[in-house]
């Protein structure tokens, strides 16, 4: 099985051979997220070699980290964009990329999201949102839609989500959100992430037809995506909606694209400045 | 490939920057100096009463040296961030106390399990909760040993003045990269915030150690192997093309994740205790004062060693033959020696700043005929030399 993929696919190159087959759930989105991403670093010409992977905890953390062939770091609950700042401190000429869920980055890991953005380091979050904990079993996540049915809100969610994008534009450099649904969009959206000075994010929502979709009249995997096609708005259209009307809608697009100093930039301008005054550059 | 530190210029900026001789300054600033010349180019931090003039010095010292300081939105961060900048090749620290030590130890674990060397500095201060925030402890003795959860073994040095924070801070980093390990350093707010004199060293008189680098592709894919035989793995860095995989869940020793396998599981927390009993001679230190002929065996670490040789001393000259006991290495307890002396005295007497933390350490090695009892005192105050006098005086 492994070798006929092997042969079969090209980007399977870009994968650590020795961990296939995924562990993902058949119909994950998470695989399109993986293809995607392999798709963006080939279509760049990134040598993997100039790429460190970080993620936390996860079904999404899974996506590069074993199974994209590269530097991996896969962290503790939450935490990954805390770690791939010491990383990118230390590597600041290599692309450094968190890949992980919304339960990791936007729950536990909420508050490393908005201080990340706001130092606007240049990482990479492609931050996959499928509403839902996954692999602890369902339970109801801060992305899940108000009304959903999850294994910890068996009656119906009261809660309202939260809009990651919006919340990180604040910060960032670079900020868009597409769905499984929009590939092709993700692609370019992504290898823009890759490319911007600063600190950048995806936001990809994602279908978990066993998690999610099963408990809310969607489990066939297509079935979500035909739902996010459907209820997917582009961003320049919802400017003229009003709340009511994106209610339940998934706002997609571009939401941010700018220049701002940099985190990792501006830490070594610095260094160089401090050494400059104490009179301390190399004779 | 370099571990950054390690460049001849660093030595020169050593040399520019800071002149050998007597300094005053206080405890904190002599850990951050302990770790510029130790190498450290990284530090990430979060302010935290008393460890904040570690962070302090740092952020103004190091970009001088090419080194950077990020202050990081919280402890979790901290940690977190000190660990990718060390599988970099940067040697890296940070520095916190109590509450922020406690939110780390989660990544503590991780560190364990990924063999990442950093160092970490947990200034004491008095607890539980937020408690005396601006006050000295010793009560994280057993927090720095099992705090994080699973089986693990832990390096924790402890410094008893300022000049030997300094030199503490530099014998943590050299183990942390000797094992390729995390190392705490046990220092309290007491020493922290106190200002003594203190002699900086030429940089070239300073031994420092680095870790141990792959050398050739095979060793490079096995960054969890162990082809010396000593349990340490040399650390393939990130960003050199080596496509390292590193997880805090049980990995096998390519670092592929493997949770299933007992075997697997059994290998690696094994080795990670191996590697630290079989390196003892790296990691063990203690002092000892007028043990020969002692009856009277006082047992202290950190800040309470100081009081406690006080009161040695004037003992001593009062006739009484007592001697002193100083781990300096507090974990993994000097056990060996401990016996040794718990045999050779017939009464033990551990002064701490706790209702008794380190004196069941003490307990372990000895035997029940010798008397073994406790001076404790908590409420932010260290002990006195009358008032440990006072404990060997009645059993004298």
């Amino acid at each position: 099985m492994v070798k006929q993929i092997y042969s079969k696919y090209p980007m399977v190159k870009y994968l650590r051979k020795e961990a296939l087959p995924t562990a993902l759930c058949p119909g994950c989105g998470g695989g399109t997220v993986l293809n995607a991403f392999a798709n963006a670093i080939d279509q760049l010409k990134i040598d993997p070699r100039d790429l460190v992977v970080v993620s936390g905890i996860g079904c999404s953390a899974w996506i590069a980290s074993p199974y994209f062939l590269a530097d991996t770091l896969h962290t503790t609950h939450g935490r990954a964009i805390a770690f791939a700042t010491g990383v990118k401190v230390g590597l600041p000429d290599k692309k450094v990329v968190v890949i992980s869920g919304d339960g990791d980055l936007a729950s536990i890991g909420g508050n490393h999201l908005i201080h990340a953005a706001r130092r606007n380091i240049d990482i990479t979050v492609i931050l996959v949102n499928n509403f839902i904990y996954g692999m602890t079993g369902g339970q109801v996540a801060p992305t899940t839609p108000f009304g959903a049915k999850t294994t910890t809100t068996p009656y119906r969610n009261v809660e309202h989500p939260l809009n990651i994008a919006e919340m990180v534009a604040a910060g960032a450099s670079y900020v868009a959100r597409w769905t499984t649904a929009h590939v092709y969009q993700l692609i370019e959206s992504i290898k823009k992430a890759l490319t911007v000075k600063g600190f950048s994010l995806v936001e990809v929502i994602s279908q978990c037809p066993v998690q999610y979709g099963r408990r809310n009249r969607m489990k066939e995997p297509a079935e979500m995506l035909r739902w996010f096609l459907k209820n997917a708005i582009p961003i320049s259209k919802a400017k003229n909606m009003s709340p009511e009307e994106l209610e339940g809608k998934f706002i997609i697009g571009e939401f941010v694209n700018r220049e701002r100093p940099e985190f990792v930039d501006e830490l070594n301008k610095l260094i160089d400045e401090v050494q400059e005054s104490f009179g301390l550059k190399g004779e | 490939m370099i571990i950054r530190g390690d460049e001849p210029d660093q030595i020169r900026l050593l040399r520019k920057l800071y002149k050998p001789g007597n300094y005053f300054m206080m405890g904190d600033e002599a850990v951050a100096y302990g770790a510029i010349f130790a190498g450290c180019r990284f530090y990430a931090g979060y302010p935290i009463t008393p460890s904040s003039e570690i962070a302090e010095t740092m952020a103004r010292e190091l970009p001088k040296l090419g080194g950077y300081y990020v202050q990081m939105e919280d402890e979790i961060a901290s940690i977190a961030a000190i660990i990718g900048a060390s599988w970099t090749g940067l040697k890296a620290m940070t520095a916190t106390s109590g509450p922020g030590f406690s939110l780390m130890q989660e990544n503590l674990g991780y560190a364990i399990m990924t063999e990442t060397p950093i160092v970490i500095v947990d200034v004491q201060r008095s607890g539980p909760s937020t408690g005396q925030a601006t006050k000295g402890a010793q009560g994280d003795f057993f927090q720095a040993r099992w705090g994080t959860h699973g089986d693990h073994p832990i390096v924790a040095v402890s410094p008893v003045s300022v000049e030997d924070a300094f030199w503490e801070t530099i014998r943590a980093f050299n183990i942390a990269e000797m094992l390729r390990i995390p190392v705490i350093v046990l220092f309290d707010g007491i020493l922290g915030h106190m200002r003594e004199q203190i002699r900086i060293p030429a940089p070239d008189d300073i031994e420092i150690a680095y870790r141990k680098l792959p050398r050739n592709e095979e060793e490079a894919k096995l960054p969890f192997g162990d082809p010396h035989g000593d349990g340490v793995p040399p650390m393939p860095l990130f960003g050199h093309g080596y496509f390292t995989h590193v997880t805090g869940s049980t990995h096998k020793e390519n670092g592929l994740r493997d949770v299933y396998t007992p075997e697997v599981h059994d290998r690696l927390v094994r080795r990670i205790h191996r590697k630290i009993e079989k390196n003892r001679d790296v990691y063990e230190k203690y002092e000892e004062h007028f043990t020969d002929d002692a009856e009277i065996l006082v047992v202290s670490w950190g800040v309470t060693a100081r009081p406690s040789l006080g009161a040695v001393l004037k003992a001593r000259e009062e006739g009484i033959k007592v001697g002193l006991f100083v781990p300096k290495t507090v974990h993994p307890f000097p056990g060996e020696r401990m016996r040794q002396l718990g045999k050779q005295v017939r009464a033990i007497i551990v002064p701490e700043m706790n209702l008794g933390q380190m004196i069941l350490e003490v307990q372990r090695f000895i035997n029940d005929d010798v008397l073994l009892k406790g001076v404790n005192k908590i409420g932010g105050v260290p002990l006195t030399v009358e008032e440990i006098l006072r404990e060997i005086r009645g059993v004298a």
